[in-house]
């Protein structure tokens, strides 16, 4: 803490939390880059949209690549919603208060584009609509959209419901805002006046999502895991999917807080809010979610390894000591065990040495992903004969790579544009913790 | 509301009213609809003499319960259905009372791999595209190699249907695993779930596309191929329908493939032509299926590769230039 808490006066907490809600040059400019990145990547989709998935470099034997890896990649980033929120919340952690809307908004953001990302891989996505006429409730992948659509409502209403009061205190006290979003939020405000009744309906609304959330996030990454761990293949056969890809997921998830933390601090100012307490507390989460990571991972490679039957062998010989050996242990190394060792430590959970940790985390976590999806596919059961080279061995292609790009530019957008336009940090909660009781709404 | 000893307060007696003169306007609706329809029977009945100019050729016919009828020549009208919709419609339904199977002799391939391309020319496919592809196989580094031909083993629990989100890929009543490419949404789950790698997909515009353009499609032959959805062996369900063996049992020239009904407990060679008893066949050969711990139930049998009479050659490189 740097500031006394008597110090936070209701207008304080007010202009601190609203100042950066406003157009100004390094926005348009951000927007600006994303936008045109956007474009440049879509263009490249456009090429694969007219000449088909050929562009890219899956083919028969790895028909799952990059775009895959990603889409577990976004719904694993997506899941962190529900562990600050919904677990950590309903535990009753004060201290994360100012982090939660951070986390939904990250929920939000990659569990919207996630739906995109997965149409990218179609090889005919105007074919979408089957998906609901002609449905078969036996795939997976019906579970899978019906459960990522609930999750995506859910958030929206938790990362909505909190904001109603927000946007009353806002578009009644705040003088500065551009003068066309001051009925948006009025709008968004739904007449609220800060009344125990009203506070009481939003309470109990939120405390039924948080609890929905759970079977809900735990819903969506399951299933996702179950993608591959219903097939037979070496590498995908396992029983701990489920909860390996479940605790991966808070790893991926809870870097990315730390990270967007790290950079809405800094530029929107929130030192008096976002203290080293937070990133203190932060790093301990991430230092648990991967101790329990770790655990599975030794689930994960150990009991095969033992045993090394057949198709196994070859698929941990290339991981360990083979083609992919690199990329395994940089990853494992690099993204599980020195950032655990390292999170050990205090000095290493102050705000600029463990957000350095968690971007070398998230990197990790995408290209963990990567090798979840694609070496299983490189050694299929019967040997892969006859065919030309590149459908032996994958190797990604430009088109590919700019794709796979596209749904980050796009989450960047979202959550660019909901931490401008809304307090990054509850408003309402916010003063209510520092001791503000009630405002007076006239 | 028919006990009439009861008093009625006023506000029942005006229900009752109301409800008998609904029942009027009801009763009066039934006489008539009865009126109506009475007479659009007389008039059908009318149309129906008028045209009764007819042949004179009674027919009798089976009805779908089983009843025999008699009716004119001139009064049977073509129910079918033509086209396009007719292929998807049979191709759904199958060939009625059989269950067709495969068995490849492994002693007697010598990867002349002429079935491959007959496969090839008759489903629209690339060089490096196989419904069937022979591979070069050693089981164990003291044990001889041998070729197996390798198709869709048309599973009887097949998890490429089970993964399928669309029923794009189905199992019919007469065995053969079927891919309807309008419907293929091209996930490639069915790729990802099918252990023996009996699947490919269209990655770029099928060969010849143009040419095939505005053709019916044939969901029994898979063709038109189109961009974008998956392809595989369907044990040609197409010359099936026509009595006729599989394109890659009738090109084989060492008479490795057997092809019939489990049914009627009988296979054909498509070299010889010679009709065996299936079971005999699997009995003495010992035959046996492909990765059979993974619950699959394959309808592909394999008899083993002993007393080979020729050398194994190492394939070269058989591997076909980048497409
Ligand atoms: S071999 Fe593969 S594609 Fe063929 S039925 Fe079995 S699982 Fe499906
Ligand atoms: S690729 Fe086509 S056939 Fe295969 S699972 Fe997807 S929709 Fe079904």
């Amino acid at each position: 803490m740097t500031m006394d808490d008597n110090q936070f006066t209701f207008d304080k907490i007010t202009s601190d939390l609203t100042h950066h809600i406003r157009i100004n040059k390094g926005f348009l400019i951000w927007m600006g880059f994303l936008t045109v990145s956007l474009m440049v990547c879509l263009y490249a989709y456009s090429i694969q949209l007219r000449t088909g998935l050929g562009v890219a470099g899956i083919r028969d034997y790895v028909t799952w690549g990059m775009y895959l890896a990603n889409f577990v990649f976004f719904v694993a980033a997506s899941l962190i919603g529900m562990l600050i929120s919904a677990v950590l919340g309903l535990i009753g952690m004060k201290w994360l208060t100012p982090i939660t809307r951070i986390a939904e908004t990250i929920a939000v953001a990659f569990a919207a584009v996630a739906g995109l990302v997965i149409v990218s891989d179609m090889g005919r996505p105007e074919r979408l609509v089957y998906v609901f006429l002609y449905g078969r409730p036996q795939s997976p992948i019906l579970w899978d959209v019906t459960v990522i659509t609930t999750y995506l409502v859910l958030s929206l209403l938790l990362l909505f419901l909190p904001l109603i009061a927000d946007m009353a205190i806002i578009h009644r006290k705040v003088d500065r805002l551009p003068s066309w979003l001051k009925p948006i939020y009025k709008v968004l405000s739904l007449n609220f006046t800060d009344n125990p009744q009203q506070n009481k309906i939003i309470n109990r609304a939120i405390r039924t999502l948080l609890i929905l959330l759970i079977p809900a996030a735990l819903s969506i990454h399951t299933v996702t895991s179950w993608l591959f761990a219903v097939t037979s293949r070496a590498g995908w056969d396992s029983t701990v999917f489920g909860p390996y890809f479940v605790s991966g997921a808070f790893v991926a998830g809870s870097a990315a807080v730390i990270i967007a933390m790290f950079f809405f601090r800094k530029n929107y100012k929130l030192q008096n809010y976002l203290t080293d307490l937070h990133f203190n507390n932060m790093g301990k989460v991430l230092a648990t979610v991967s101790l329990v990571y770790l655990y599975f991972n030794i689930n994960e490679f150990l009991v095969p390894g033992y045993k090394l039957k057949r198709a196994d062998a070859v698929h941990l010989h290339e991981l360990f000591a083979g083609k992919d050996t690199l990329l395994f242990w940089v990853v494992q190394i690099g993204g599980l065990i020195l950032p655990i060792l390292f999170m050990l430590f205090h000095r290493f959970r102050k705000p600029l040495p463990i957000m350095l940790i968690s971007v070398a985390v998230l990197i990790a976590a995408w290209f963990k992903r990567y090798i979840i999806v694609i070496p299983t596919q490189e050694h299929p059961f019967l040997p892969i004969q006859h065919v030309p080279q590149n459908f032996v061995h994958y190797s990604p292609t430009l088109i590919e790579t700019m794709i796979t790009i596209a749904p980050f530019i796009l989450v960047l957008i979202i959550i660019t544009l909901i931490s401008k336009f809304f307090p990054v940090i509850p408003l309402h909660e916010t003063a209510r913790e520092k001791g503000i009781e009630h405002f007076k709404f006239d | 509301m028919d006990d009439n000893n009861t008093p009625h307060s006023p506000d029942e007696s005006e229900d009752q009213k109301n409800s008998t003169r609904r029942n009027f306007l009801k009763n009066l609706g039934l006489a008539g609809v009865g009126v109506a329809t009475g007479a659009a029977a007389l008039y059908s009945g009318h149309i129906f003499e008028a045209k009764k100019e007819v042949s004179g050729d009674q027919k009798v016919l089976l009805t779908q319960d089983g009843k025999l009828v008699q009716v004119d020549s001139l009064e049977i009208k073509a129910l079918e259905k033509t086209g396009e919709e007719l292929l998807i419609s049979q191709g759904r339904e199958g060939i009625p009372g059989r269950r067709w199977v495969l068995v490849i002799d492994l002693s007697k391939c010598r990867n002349a791999r002429k079935c491959i391309s007959a496969c090839q020319d008759a489903h629209q496919l690339r060089p490096e595209q196989y419904h069937v592809n022979v591979l070069q196989m050693k089981d164990a580094p003291g044990t001889a190699p041998y070729n197996m031909p390798k198709h869709c083993q048309h599973c009887d629990n097949p998890p490429c249907v089970s993964v399928c989100p669309v029923d794009a890929t189905y199992k019919r009543p007469d065995g053969i695993v079927l891919i309807d490419n309008d419907r293929c949404i091209g996930c490639r789950f069915c790729m990802a779930a099918c252990p023996y790698s009996a699947r490919i997909f269209n990655w770029i515009e099928p060969k010849d596309a143009a040419s095939h353009q505005g053709k019916d499609y044939n969901v029994e032959l898979n063709v038109p191929q189109k961009l974008g959805t998956i392809s595989k062996c369907l044990f040609s369900a197409d010359r099936l329908r026509e009595g006729k063996l599989p394109y890659c049992v009738e090109a084989c020239p060492n008479g490795v493939y057997y092809f019939g009904d489990e049914n009627e407990d009988a296979v054909t060679n498509g070299t010889t032509k010679e009709t065996v008893r299936l079971s005999k066949l699997l009995r003495d050969n010992g035959g046996y299926q492909l990765m059979p711990e993974l619950g699959t139930k394959p309808r592909v049998y394999y008899l083993p590769p002993k007393n080979r009479l020729f050398p194994f050659e190492e394939a070269g490189d058989a591997t076909p230039e980048k497409a």
